[in-house]
Formats: C-alpha cells, sequence, structure tokens
C-alpha cells in the first residue's frame, strides 16, 4: 500500500490523503512536493488509515500552518478527534514564527572565539583570587572560634585524601625511585661513579620528586574528587540549601578539605621521599652492589635542608589543588556535561599549576644558593 | 474511546526491598484508549508499579503482560521493540541535561526511526509546539528550564516515537493550575487523536476529575480498586474516604460538577 497524496484537479483542488501517515513512513513521506500549496480547496482524508504527529508534520510541511488551519475544520473523512490534534498542531506551529537563529559559521568567529578564550581565562585567574581571599577571610574567621572548628569533617576528608592515598603514593614513588636508581647507575658506570647513585636518589626525592610526584598525584585523585563532589551538590540545589539556612559554604566545604590536605600532603610528601628512597635502595643492593649499611650511612650524610626545601612547598602545592578542586565544584552549571568539564579541568589546572610552581621554586632556591 | 482490549495485565505482583514488601499479589489491568489514574498515599508504590511495568525494575515474583506479551520471558531483542511502543515521562523529568529540548526530542527518532537530522528536528519543532512550548526553547538547555517547561519537554520526549501507551509519573506536580489544567486538556486531546493509552501515577485530584476514565487505588500492598471515579469514590475505605471527601477533594468534586463533567 502507498502511502501517498494526490492534487485532483478542477474549480476546486482537492488533496487526497491515502495510506499509513506515520512515523515509519516519515522519510517516505518527505519526498513528496506539492507545487502549489496555496490552490488547496478541500481535504479529502476518506483513504487515510493511520494518523500520527509525524503525518501531522508532513502536512504541516506541505501546506504551511495557516492554510492547514483554514482547510482542516472542512476537511472529509477526518474524525473530529484527528482535526482537533491537526488544528492543536496547527495553531501551535502558526503561533511559533520566527524560528531558531541563525547559525552560520561568519569570517572572524575564529578570531572572537580566540578573544573569548582570552578574557576567559583572565576571568578565571582572577576567579581564582577572589576565592582564594574568600576563604582565607573564612578561615581567619574560623580559626578565632574555636568552637566553630569542623572536626569531624576535617578528620573525613584526610582520611580519604590522605590515609586512602598513602598505598598508591608509596608504590608510585617506589617504582621511580627504583628507575631513578637504574638511571643513575647506567650513566654513571661510564666514569666508575656509580656509588653517587645513592646521592642522585636521595637529593632528587628529597628536594624534588617525592613532593611533586605526592602532589600530582593528590592532584589527579583529590582535585577530581572535590570538583565532583561539590559540583554534584550544586546540580541538586544542595548549595543552596546551605546558603538559605544560614551557613556558609565555604566555612563547612571548603576549609575542612582545604585544611585536610595542608596536613596530609607533607606527610604524604615524606612518605613519598622514604618510599623512593627505599626504591633506590633495593635497586643498589640488588644490582650495585652496595651494602644496605653503606647505603643509609651515605643518605645519612645529605643534609637535611634539602628534606625540608622539599617539604616546605607541600603546604602551598596543597592549598593550590584543595582550592582548584573546590572552586571548579562551585562553577559547575547544572547538567551532566558542565561536571564532566570542570572535573578534567580541575586535574589539568591542578597538575600544570603544581609543576609550574615547582619550577619556579626550584629555580628561587638555586639562586639563593639553598 | 474505550475499548476492552488489555494493553497492560498485571498478575500477583509482589515487589520486595529487604523486609519491606511494597506490592502483594498485585492485579491490574489497563484497557487501550483510556487514562488511567493511578493513587494512593505517599509510599504505597506508585512509582514501583510504574518502574515495574516499563521493565526498569524486575519485581520479586508476579507476572505482566504488555500488549499482550509476558515482558519478563521475552528475550532482550523484543523487549527493546516493544519498549518503542511506550512512552515514560519521568517525575522530576529526566532530560539530558547535555542536550538541548530539541537534541532531547530528536535523539530517539533518530536511534529508532532511522531518520535523519534535519528530519528529526521538524518532527521534534511539531512536538514541542504541540505541548505548549514556546519556539525559543528549543534551543535551551534543560537547566535553562522552569519546572512547568521542564515537564512539557519531558512529554515532547516521552511521544517523540509517538507510542501506544504513555506512563507518567506525576506530571501535573510543580505546575501552576492553569498550566495543570492545560496540561490535563492537552493529555485528552492526544489520547483522542491517537487512541493513546495512558498510565497516569498523580496526586492531583483535579486531574483525576478532568481527564481520567478510571482511577486505581493503591492501598494494602495492592490494588484496592480500579473503577470509574464515582464508584471508587463510593468505595467503604478509609483512606479513599479521607482522600475524596477531604477539603481537597471536595473542592475538586464541586468544580467538575460546575464545569458539568
Amino acid at each position: 500500500m502507498s502511502h501517498t497524496l494526490i492534487l485532483q484537479p478542477g474549480p476546486e483542488p482537492c488533496l487526497q490523503l491515502s495510506g499509513e501517515w506515520t512515523l515509519p513512513h516519515y522519510r517516505q513521506l518527505r519526498l513528496q512536493r506539492l507545487d502549489a500549496p496555496g490552490q488547496v480547496q478541500r481535504i479529502d482524508a476518506e483513504a487515510l488509515t493511520a494518523l500520527d504527529t509525524a503525518g501531522a508534520t508532513v502536512l504541516l510541511q506541505l501546506l504551511g500552518a495557516e492554510r492547514l488551519c483554514t482547510l482542516v475544520p472542512h476537511a472529509t473523512g477526518l474524525s473530529v478527534e484527528r482535526k482537533a490534534l491537526l488544528l492543536a498542531v496547527a495553531n501551535a506551529m502558526a503561533e511559533q514564527r520566527g524560528g531558531a537563529p541563525d547559525a552560520r559559521y561568519r569570517l572572524g568567529d575564529g578570531l572572537a572565539r580566540l578573544g573569548g578564550q582570552v578574557l576567559n581565562g583572565w576571568r578565571q585567574i582572577l576567579a581564582f583570587l577572589n576565592f582564594l581571599g574568600l576563604t582565607l577571610v573564612t578561615l581567619l574567621a574560623v580559626m578565632l572560634r574555636p568552637w566553630r572548628w569542623r572536626m569531624t569533617a576535617l578528620v573525613a576528608q584526610m582520611h580519604q585524601a590522605g590515609l586512602n592515598a598513602v598505598p598508591i603514593v608509596a608504590v608510585l614513588n617506589f617504582l621511580i625511585g627504583a628507575v631513578v636508581a637504574f638511571l643513575g647507575a647506567t650513566v654513571l658506570r661510564e666514569f666508575g661513579a656509580t656509588i653517587y647513585t645513592v646521592d642522585l636518589v636521595a637529593y632528587a626525592f628529597m628536594r624534588e620528586l617525592g613532593v611533586l610526584l605526592a602532589a600530582i598525584l593528590l592532584a589527579g585523585r583529590t582535585a577530581s574528587a572535590f570538583t565532583a563532589q561539590i559540583g554534584s551538590m550544586k546540580v541538586n540545589e544542595e548549595l543552596d540549601a546551605l546558603k538559605v539556612h544560614g551557613m556558609n559554604p565555604i566555612e563547612m566545604l571548603v576549609i575542612p578539605r582545604l585544611l585536610a590536605l595542608v596536613i596530609t600532603l607533607p606527610i604524604l610528601g615524606f612518605i613519598a621521599i622514604l618510599s623512593g628512597i627505599a626504591g633506590g635502595a633495593v635497586v643498589s643492593v640488588l644490582s650495585l652492589d652496595i651494602s644496605l649499611t653503606r647505603f643509609i650511612a651515605i643518605v645519612q650524610e645529605v643534609p637535611v635542608k634539602h628534606l625540608l626545601l622539599g617539604l616546605a612547598k607541600a603546604p602551598f602545592f596543597a592549598v593550590l589543588i584543595a582550592l582548584i578542586g573546590c572552586l571548579e565544584g562551585f562553577k559547575v552549571a547544572g547538567s551532566a556535561q558542565s561536571l564532566g568539564e570542570h572535573t578534567t579541568s580541575a586535574v589539568v589546572q591542578s597538575i600544570f599549576v603544581v609543576i609550574l610552581i615547582n619550577a619556579i621554586a626550584a629555580m628561587f632556591f638555586m639562586e639563593m644558593g639553598w | 474511546m474505550t475499548s476492552t482490549e488489555t494493553i497492560i495485565r498485571v498478575r500477583g505482583l509482589c515487589n520486595q526491598f529487604g523486609s519491606n514488601i511494597v506490592h502483594q499479589n498485585l492485579d491490574l489491568d489497563v484497557y487501550r484508549g483510556e487514562i488511567l489514574g493511578v493513587v494512593g498515599g505517599s509510599g504505597t508504590g506508585k512509582s514501583v508499579l510504574l518502574r515495574s511495568i516499563v521493565g526498569l525494575m524486575t519485581p520479586t515474583a508476579g507476572e505482566i503482560h504488555l500488549f499482550g506479551k509476558n515482558l519478563l520471558t521475552l528475550s532482550s531483542a523484543e523487549r527493546a521493540a516493544l519498549e518503542q511502543r511506550v512512552g515514560v515521562l519521568f517525575q522530576k523529568g529526566a532530560l539530558f541535561s547535555s542536550l538541548t529540548v530539541l537534541e532531547n526530542i530528536a535523539l530517539p527518532l533518530i536511534e529508532h526511526a532511522g531518520l535523519t537530522r534535519r528530519q528529526a528536528d521538524e518532527i521534534a519543532c511539531v512536538k514541542i509546539a504541540l505541548t505548549g512550548l514556546a519556539a525559543h526553547a528549543a534551543d535551551l538547555y534543560p537547566s535553562d528550564l522552569s519546572g512547568g517547561m521542564i515537564k512539557r519537554a519531558s512529554l515532547a520526549r516521552a511521544l517523540a516515537l509517538d507510542p501506544e501507551v504513555l506512563f507518567l509519573d506525576e506530571p501535573t506536580a510543580g505546575l501552576d493550575p492553569i498550566g495543570a489544567a492545560a496540561f490535563d486538556q492537552l493529555l485528552k486531546t492526544l489520547r483522542d487523536a491517537f487512541n493513546l493509552t495512558v498510565f497516569l501515577v498523580t496526586h492531583d485530584l483535579d486531574t483525576l476529575y478532568t481527564a481520567c476514565d478510571r482511577v486505581a487505588v493503591l492501598s494494602q500492598k495492592k490494588v484496592l480498586v480500579a473503577d470509574r471515579l464515582d464508584v471508587v469514590a463510593r468505595t467503604d475505605d478509609e483512606w479513599i474516604r479521607d482522600y475524596f471527601q477531604g477539603p481537597r477533594g471536595r473542592a475538586a468534586s464541586q468544580a467538575a460538577d460546575r464545569i458539568g463533567m
């Protein structure tokens, strides 16, 4: 059976509809063309067996909303209900003039986008500084009032972000410590100075790698978690609920997370340093024939200032990671897509900032002769 | 319009979460072309019943026949074919938050009806108009919509494939009275035009009086009564009495009398 329309010519041109005007036949129906829709005076639907909104859409496209409005009441073969539906569709479409805005590509769109991105970057920096200030002010206010310290939240965050991260931090640094020791042994063997492998591992992990690797791991693991937690609270209007109940989201959510990271990152950094050196020790003992007592003796000769310089960076990294994670969470706007974008952005930003600050600190320490 | 062809047949349905028994030996029939209102107190398992029938959860025991086929014994391919004949409007809308309203409605058309993006958009535009949304709403994201617009947009999505059965979970909750009345009217227009069968979970007494052909009352873990509204309202049960004879129930009944329902 064909699903078609035929225009019967004559003094009163009549549009004959036949077959099933339904969604499964939409593609076929849309292929039909009507040369002069304005001439149609009558609709005859005696042979029409089925009609749904897809069929109604085709009629609408062919005749136009206004023409359909005038023709439907006098159509033959249409039940009252179908007439009502067609009229409802036609009326609704007739009211909807204007249509979607033009979204064509224009010359200069790329330039506009570049400008937008630069502005956006600048706004992000401003937003971060704003947020940093707000958090510090809130932190000061809370510090002076010990009864408002949220110990439960703080300990819970320390557990999640700190204690639960210990295994991964330890294993990763152990492996990298071993790799650095192999690298050192390979290069230094040429000079007959394999013994300096121990110093290489010890200096590298104390000054740079231990805290840096711990911070990068935390940026990936915890900044994303902060963004997702706060972001989904935002989507659920939980943040608004907090505000309406007179509670400060910064105090409730950001301060415990911030303090938890500031406390745990130095500890994680210290664990990272120990595991890195342990990794180096295993390689030294097993493949470089350096005894464990000798290894420890050499490590003990490293001045303690290198350890302190390395660990001194940890609180700064912690602040940056926590604030970026939380701020991206607050920026989430109502959709699953936005939540994903901001979680990605939190991880990328915090890793970038950690590596950048570490490089600047390394140069600074070098210039200072520390 | 109501015929005696049974579209949904539920027999001996049991649903249990841990020790909490929600349904016990629940029986229900829904006939082609009718609007069935399902009412019941909070926690009587109205939404659970809806989710069981559309296959979102497997009941603890019992049989569910949809279009004469046992839902629980079908292969996944047969079931998917069956699900295309069903439209669902979720309580909170459940629009895809990363797609615009137009894309939300066009998605099932592109996926299941095999239309091109352009054709799907044409049909989606008509559905948007039909459900009373303004044209500019098509390009908005769900997070930019008001509560009433979300309901209309999700109705438009539920109607995307021109389903034979429509499941609505509290469609008028959160709508203003004028919007709710327009929604009821729209439902009747759609039912009359397409011979739709509507399974309507609601708390809205006005909807019951103006739109529903039959009302099923969920109470005591089963369907206590399912019949025409005047029959249900006369049933001798404490909850039903409180429901229909309470101040809101009386007001809705009087309003319905005045407009000659």
